[in-house]
């Protein structure tokens, strides 16, 4: 830190004593107490309204990891105790839930939010009150905050590899990319970086083509005959980040048309094992996906992971009961928890800012292997899979990285003066030429 | 370069020649041993021995070793390959059935720690790739399902490998399907562009621009643009392109067309219901959306008693499930009605609240019956796909479907309206209520059989709407504003007007969609709609009904 400015010293001067002043008077009971009170955490993940469909599964899943935790003594002798609130698909009620989370019950950390609009309004409640959250959700990166640890992939850990994939000899070797999304921030700032990327290999203009529908949209006539135009004279794919249940139309769309997954293969960004629950699979199959976990991962620890859910879903009497399936957003929702004990253990302490420096570097042996957190930017390191649907909604994985991918939350295609770093620098800096 | 050059000739190899029968010959044997090594040389060297072979049992042995599935057993000597199958847990231990790699002879079950997986690395994958595709693709071309042989014809035609030739005018002389056929034609006009000499090219040319190969335009583009190429190659190729472009821009209107058809067709679909219980008895019915959400799920309930009763006649579930869900949303119609609608006859603005309230109802019994997830309703086997109807344009059989349902039902409409004793009776208490009922016409029995009528067709509605869309609880909520839109356009109380309105949306809709994308053709047909309920606010076809004299 060889440029400390003055207004450098005055924020961290300012945040270690607002940290301070917390300390001596919001959190005294916690601090002290130890071995007797629990300790709270928050959970904020929509119970109703249109993502309760996704974000449901994640609460039952971090309750099943705060019961582990608790059945194993819980955090330095104390119990964890959750408390559970319903934004209700509602993004102003985000982050008015997430004020109360932290200013009324006082929470030590909140686990939470799925869409990229919900992290945004509660961004700056945590910001402005020193809290933490734990993210679980891939997401379109370009985003550095200190409050937040980003436990899903970044764009360099899930979309450009999936494109990578698909232009590789093994993968089909593909030469003109239709990039497909709702129109919405993640697929508009995905397929920004896809674009960037496919440019700087060299893909020509002319074969990347550009659409968004509206949300739950149903009437894929005209794309689809778009894109069997675009697909014509062949080495063409589809990348889609088309969301929830547009899907179905979509794929059965493509297949009706006569479009084949041998031809022009569909690589998706937004489907994973729990929204495949519940929709006819028939003509999905044989299409691509990509994500840093699936529930087909054959490990050990995966299995014991997959089978915990289910009994704890069939003892909880959730529904769905052991038919419940795991995937990418709910391992991560569930390293997430796992990470923060060991870290508040590393820590000594409950007290934001000093979890946070424990977090980084963290490793934790989650289902798909050992993952770790960055040592300086917020995110995670987490393995690249591939995975192809099956009939029966899991996927096959057919291909995937040997050791984790480092986490890129600017990506060197459209940003690669920037970077983030919490420890030599405050957050998002310019990278020197 | 001499192994990459070996492994092309291998990769083209099966083309050539007839299947070479040395099963389980020295050379495999030695290959198979060869993959327990560490040199990852040696161990392509011996996926390419082994795929060489072109031996459909070393094929499937490549496609276990592809998926992971394979293992050495032993040290040294007597080092074994073998093909892992079905893992279970026994005691404490893992156990796993193995058999022989070559022909899969059982060798009983060990534990599964007594075996060395041979991981099929990236690399190795790549190298066993073609040898599958290529077993693939052959197995493909000689399928008894049209489909896939079209598929595999397609994909040799991209690949257009000149080996693939002799094999593709084989395939010509004993294919009768026609779209099959027209495909393979395709395939071989794109290998001999691609390979032969300049007047092969020239016939190639002519050729794709005969069959208007959409698939083609790429490669005779490069042609066209060639300057090494002779003229009459280079004109031969434009000349096709011309052909192509002319076939292209028929293909697209009468695709357009179809797709403002399959639209306007849905559309009518859903606002039927809605425009006879709004026209005939002036019920802004909110509950519409939540009565298609019914007939949806009758259909789910329809096709999983068949899934369960009758899985070899699963593919006539959605024949009873259209009736079913019919007299299903009829019968919550007549309960509506009959329950609540008509204790509030001639005050719209509380019917409106009150359906409201009965679809919120509706919509949460569903959830807490059902679940709030979607479920999964799959098309019979003769919905799914399409029809060829000419090069470069598929009709998928359930928008054809839905057209002819609409068409149907609008027949019905008239027939049972302007034809029968009962739309006698509609259609006079519509207009005048209290001569009706003083003529003896029972008014609030006409009511109800309206109502139930209504409703029905909204069930029919949520039924066509599982074989294109979801089906969950939040189904109605979709489609109500759409609905509204095409009765309200179409002028209240007139079915001419809906079945205009409908078919003036779907068109325009899909008319814009292609050139200015899906959310700006939303946009723009809301706009147009209000443009035009401010020149004629009381839609297309004004009339008096009974709403209008309250």
């Amino acid at each position: 830190m060889s440029t400390y400015s003055r207004r450098d010293f005055l924020k961290t001067g300012l945040v270690a004593a607002g940290a301070g002043v917390a300390v001596a008077h919001g959190l005294p009971s916690i601090v002290t107490a130890q071995g007797k009170e629990p300790v709270k955490i928050g959970v904020l993940h929509s119970l109703s309204g249109t993502m309760a469909i996704s974000e449901v599964s994640l609460r039952d899943v971090v309750l099943m990891a705060v019961d582990e935790v608790n059945a194993k003594g819980g955090v330095m002798g104390r119990q964890i105790q959750p408390v559970v609130v319903d934004p209700a698909s509602n993004w102003d009620l985000f982050a008015e839930k997430a004020k109360q989370l932290l200013l009324q019950d006082k929470v030590a950390v909140v686990f939470g939010c799925w869409t990229s609009v919900s992290r945004k309004s509660v961004l700056p409640v945590f910001e402005n009150n020193n809290g933490l959250l734990f993210y679980p959700v891939q997401y379109e990166g370009e985003e550095c905050s200190k409050n937040v640890f980003y436990t899903g992939a970044c764009p360099n850990q899930q979309l450009i590899p999936g494109a990578e994939y698909l232009m590789s000899k093994e993968g089909g070797g593909y030469k003109k990319f239709y990039l497909l999304g709702t129109d919405y921030v993640f697929p508009r700032t995905a397929n920004k970086i896809l674009r960037a990327f496919l440019l700087a290999k060299g893909v020509p203009a002319a074969n990347i083509e550009e659409e968004y529908t509206p949300f739950s949209h149903q009437d894929y006539q005209t794309i689809v005959g778009k894109i069997k135009r675009f697909a014509s004279g062949g080495g063409a794919c589809v990348l889609s980040t088309i969301n929830g249940d547009s899907n179905v139309p979509f794929y059965k769309e493509f297949a009706n048309q006569g479009l084949r997954s041998e031809n022009a293969p569909i690589m998706a960004y937004s489907v994973a094992e729990d929204e495949l629950r519940g929709m006819d699979t028939s003509a999905l199959v044989g299409h691509l996906a990509a994500w840093n976990y699936f529930q087909s991962v054959d490990t050990p620890a995966n299995k014991k992971f997959v089978n915990a859910f289910k009994e704890y879903a069939q003892k909880k009497n959730l529904p769905g009961g052991t038919k419940r399936v795991t995937d990418d957003p709910m391992e991560a929702a569930y390293f997430g928890v796992h990470i923060w004990k060991q870290a508040a253990e590393k820590a000594k302490s409950f007290e934001v800012d000093a979890v946070r420096k424990a977090v980084y570097g963290q490793t934790f042996a989650a289902p798909v292997g050992t993952v770790k957190m960055h040592e300086y930017n917020q995110h995670t390191y987490r393995p690249v899979l591939i995975g192809e649907i099956l009939k029966d909604g899991q996927f096959k994985i057919i291909s995937r990285t040997k050791t984790n991918v480092e986490p890129e939350p600017w990506s060197k295609y459209t940003s690669p003066d920037k970077g983030c770093d919490w420890i030599n620098h405050q957050g998002t800096y310019q990278k020197k030429a | 370069m001499t192994r990459s050059l070996l492994f092309l000739l291998l990769c083209v190899a099966w083309l050539a020649g007839p299947p070479a029968s040395h099963a389980q010959s020295p050379d495999a044997l030695k290959a198979l041993g060869d993959l327990a090594l560490e040199d990852s040389d040696k161990r392509e060297a011996a996926v390419a021995a082994l795929g060489g072979t072109r031996d459909p049992k070393w094929l499937e042995f490549l496609t276990a070793l592809r998926d992971g599935n394979v293992y050495a057993r032993g040290k040294g000597a007597t080092r074994e390959i073998v093909v892992g199958g079905v893992k279970t847990t026994k005691g404490d231990q893992d156990v796993i059935d193995i058999a022989t790699a070559y022909d899969r002879k059982p060798l009983g079950t060990v534990p599964v720690s007594s075996l060395t997986e041979i991981a099929a690395d990236r690399r190795l994958r790549i190298a066993i790739k073609p040898f599958l595709d290529a077993d693939e693709t052959r197995v493909q071309l000689a399928s008894p399902d049209s489909e896939a042989r079209r598929g595999a014809a397609v994909k040799l035609g991209h690949q257009a490998d000149a080996g693939a030739a002799a094999v593709v005018e084989a395939a010509i002389a004993k294919e009768t399907v026609p779209n099959v056929r027209h495909a393979l034609e395709e395939s071989l006009a794109l290998i001999r562009l691609a390979h032969g000499d300049a007047a092969v090219r020239v016939l190639a040319a002519q050729s794709l621009g005969g069959l208007h190969s959409f698939d083609g335009v790429p490669a005779l583009q490069r042609l066209a643009a060639d300057t090494s190429a002779s003229r009459a190659e280079r004109e031969a190729a434009t000349q096709a392109i011309r052909q192509i472009e002319r076939w292209s821009l028929l293909v697209r209107t009468i695709e357009t067309s179809f797709q403002g058809a399959s639209l306007a067709s849905i559309l009518l679909l859903m606002a039927l219901g809605l425009a006879i219980v709004f026209g005939l008895m002036g019920v802004i019915n909110m509950a519409h959306g939540e009565l298609m959400a019914l007939g949806a799920y009758s259909t789910f309930v329809v096709q999983n008693v068949f899934r369960a009763r009758w899985p070899e006649r699963f593919d006539a579930y959605f024949i009873v499930a259209l009736p079913v869900s019919f007299i299903v949303a009829a019968l919550v119609g007549v309960v509506l009605e009959r329950g609540v609608i008509r204790r509030l006859y001639g005050r719209p603005l509380e019917t409106l609240l009150l359906t409201w309230g009965a679809s919120l109802i509706i919509q949460q019994g569903l959830r807490l019956w059902f679940g709030a997830a979607n479920v999964d309703v799959s098309s019979p086997s003769w919905l799914s796909g399409g029809f060829a109807l000419m090069t470069g344009l598929t009709l998928p059989f359930n928008r054809i479907f839905i057209i002819g349902l609409a068409v149907v039902c609008v027949a019905a409409m008239y027939w049972l309206l302007f034809a029968t004793g009962a739309g006698l009776r509609i259609r006079a208490v519509t207009q005048n209520r209290g001569m009706s009922s003083c003529l003896g016409v029972r008014a609030g029995w006409v009511d109800a059989t309206t109502f139930a009528l209504g409703a029905g067709l909204a069930g029919l509605a949520g039924a066509a709407l599982t074989q294109i869309g979801n089906v969950g609880p939040s189904l109605g909520q979709n489609y109500i504003v759409d609905s509204f839109m095409v009765v309200v356009t179409g002028g209240v109380g007139k079915l001419a007007g809906t079945i205009l309105a409908a078919a003036g949306i779907g068109g325009l809709n899909k008319g814009i969609e292609p050139a200015l994308g899906a959310v700006f053709a939303k946009v723009a047909i809301l706009l147009l709609v209000i443009l035009f309920l401010q020149r004629r606010p009381a839609g297309l076809f004004a009339t008096r009904g009974r709403s209008a004299e309250a």
